[in-house]
Order: C-alpha cells, then sequence, then structure tokens
C-alpha cells in the first residue's frame, strides 16, 4: 500500500497511468507527451511497476508497458477507508442538525 | 444504520449518498456556512478547522485548514461555480499536501425526502489514476499517514 500510494503520489506516474488506459504502450512513446528524459519516464515506470499498477512484457528489444489488471482495480479498501472519513463527518453533522434541546435558549440562525 | 452508500461511477466519478433527519434548508446551510461547516467537516477524531473561509458566489473562492493535536495540518482551497439554495452546490476544489491535487469537480444535490433530506455528491475527477489517489489519501486519515511517510523519507521539515 505504502508503494502504491507513493507511485500515485507524483503527476507525471499519474498522467502516464492515464496514457496506459488507452492501451499499452513503450518507453519511447510514454516519454513523448512530457518535457522529461526517457531515462526518467524508465524511472517512473519502475515505481509504478513495483507498485503493482503496470506489467511489462518482453518483446524483443523493447518493454511495453500496460495497466496491470489488478493495479487501480483494487480500491476497495480505500473505498472504505474514505467512507469511514466521511461517517464521521456525517455523524458530526447529525448532532449539529438535531432540535436543541429544550431546556436550552433556542438558537436562531442568522438569515 | 446504513444511511451512507459510496460507489465509483466509471472510471472517473465518485457518488456519495446520505439521508439527514432536517430539512434541505438546513442541511444545505450546514454545507455552505463557515460557522456550521467548521464544526462537522473534520475527518476522523481529532482534527479542527481552525481556518474555514467561503465566499459564497459563483466563482467565489474556499479555504478550508486542518490541524491536529500533534500540529500536522493541510489545506483545501476552492471555488463556488453554482449555489441554487437550498437545492444544489457546484463546486471545485484541491488539497494542497503541500503540491495541489488535480481539481475534483463536486456536485451535491439536497432533495427533500420525506420529513427528511436525501444527499447526492457526485465527484469528477481528471482521470482514474486521480480517483485512486484521492480514496487512498482518505481526508484526515491519509494525510496522517502521508506526513508519516514524508518524514520516513526525510522530506519533513
Amino acid at each position: 500500500m505504502d508503494d502504491v500510494f507513493f507511485a500515485l503520489s507524483d503527476p507525471t506516474r499519474r498522467a502516464i497511468l492515464s496514457r496506459l488506459t488507452a492501451g499499452e504502450a513503450t518507453v519511447m512513446e510514454l516519454a513523448e507527451p512530457f518535457a522529461i528524459s526517457q531515462p526518467a519516464v524508465s524511472q517512473h515506470l519502475r515505481v509504478l511497476e513495483r507498485a503493482g499498477l503496470i506489467v511489462r512484457r518482453i518483446d524483443g528489444t523493447r518493454r511495453p508497458c500496460r495497466l496491470s489488471p489488478d493495479g487501480l482495480a483494487a480500491i476497495e479498501p480505500w473505498l472504505a477507508q474514505f467512507r469511514a472519513a466521511l461517517e464521521a463527518n456525517y455523524h458530526r453533522l447529525d448532532a449539529l442538525l438535531a432540535p436543541a434541546p429544550p431546556t436550552q435558549e433556542p438558537d436562531r440562525c442568522p438569515d | 444504520m446504513p444511511r451512507l452508500t459510496l460507489v465509483t461511477d466509471g472510471d472517473r466519478h465518485v457518488v456519495v449518498t446520505r439521508r439527514f433527519d432536517a430539512s434541505p434548508e438546513a442541511v444545505y446551510r450546514a454545507h455552505t456556512e463557515p460557522a456550521l461547516v467548521r464544526q462537522w467537516m473534520l475527518g476522523p477524531d481529532g482534527w479542527t478547522m481552525p481556518t474555514c473561509e467561503s465566499d459564497l458566489r459563483p466563482g467565489g473562492a474556499i479555504r478550508y485548514e486542518w490541524r491536529n493535536a500533534d500540529g500536522a495540518g493541510f489545506h483545501l482551497t476552492g471555488e463556488w461555480v453554482a449555489l441554487e439554495p437550498f437545492s444544489r452546490l457546484v463546486h471545485v476544489e484541491r488539497m494542497h499536501l503541500p503540491d495541489p491535487t488535480p481539481d475534483n469537480h463536486i456536485e451535491t444535490r439536497f432533495e427533500a425526502d420525506g420529513t427528511g433530506t436525501l444527499m447526492t455528491m457526485r465527484m469528477t475527477l481528471p482521470d482514474a489514476a486521480t480517483r485512486a489517489a484521492m480514496l487512498e489519501t482518505g481526508m484526515a486519515e491519509g494525510m496522517e499517514a502521508s506526513y508519516q511517510r514524508l518524514e520516513a523519507l526525510g522530506l519533513a521539515v
């Protein structure tokens, strides 16, 4: 999970993943839209590969990349965490929206 | 009481629904007025929102800053796109960690549902990778973890 977080924290790596949603690509093809060198792209690809977000195959001298079938699809645990944060928020909001107890002075919202 | 639903839709969307036992007007106000927003939009326990600024008109700026007891913090900036009392809000937001995350476009609807309100919040991210990054960040829990990771990387000052 830490590797995934680190991999996704970089805008260039997110852009590379977006490009790969359109299909397999070589390092040269991936480097084209970015103002960075092929070695720099290769470095990003190593991070993405280590995080399990992409897979690479050997095709002669080429090593084309594609999205890992399990990579971005495995967002269920993150959904659960996001959900927990939202639940905490909305429980507080429920309390805020609840009518004030009758013993208190009624609060008036400014109009 | 499973009143919250959270689902992904396509590659770029996240849709949240939640029912509240209050009128659309009350729920709408709680989502817009800073004095109310800062009391609940805090993520996990232990966080406060010392700065909550919101210029409630189309194009108006949003700035929320969070802190925890350890002094860790992060902030969010955004802009209102549309405000239709008390039924619909559209805004754009981004987290600063400290680098800004890609824009999250959010449409929030408030519909009367019996004596309460059904809220539907639809988030649109630029692409699947950004959506995954946002979900993993998971607001403050993820932030805290990210600061720990920054420290581990020797990047925190």
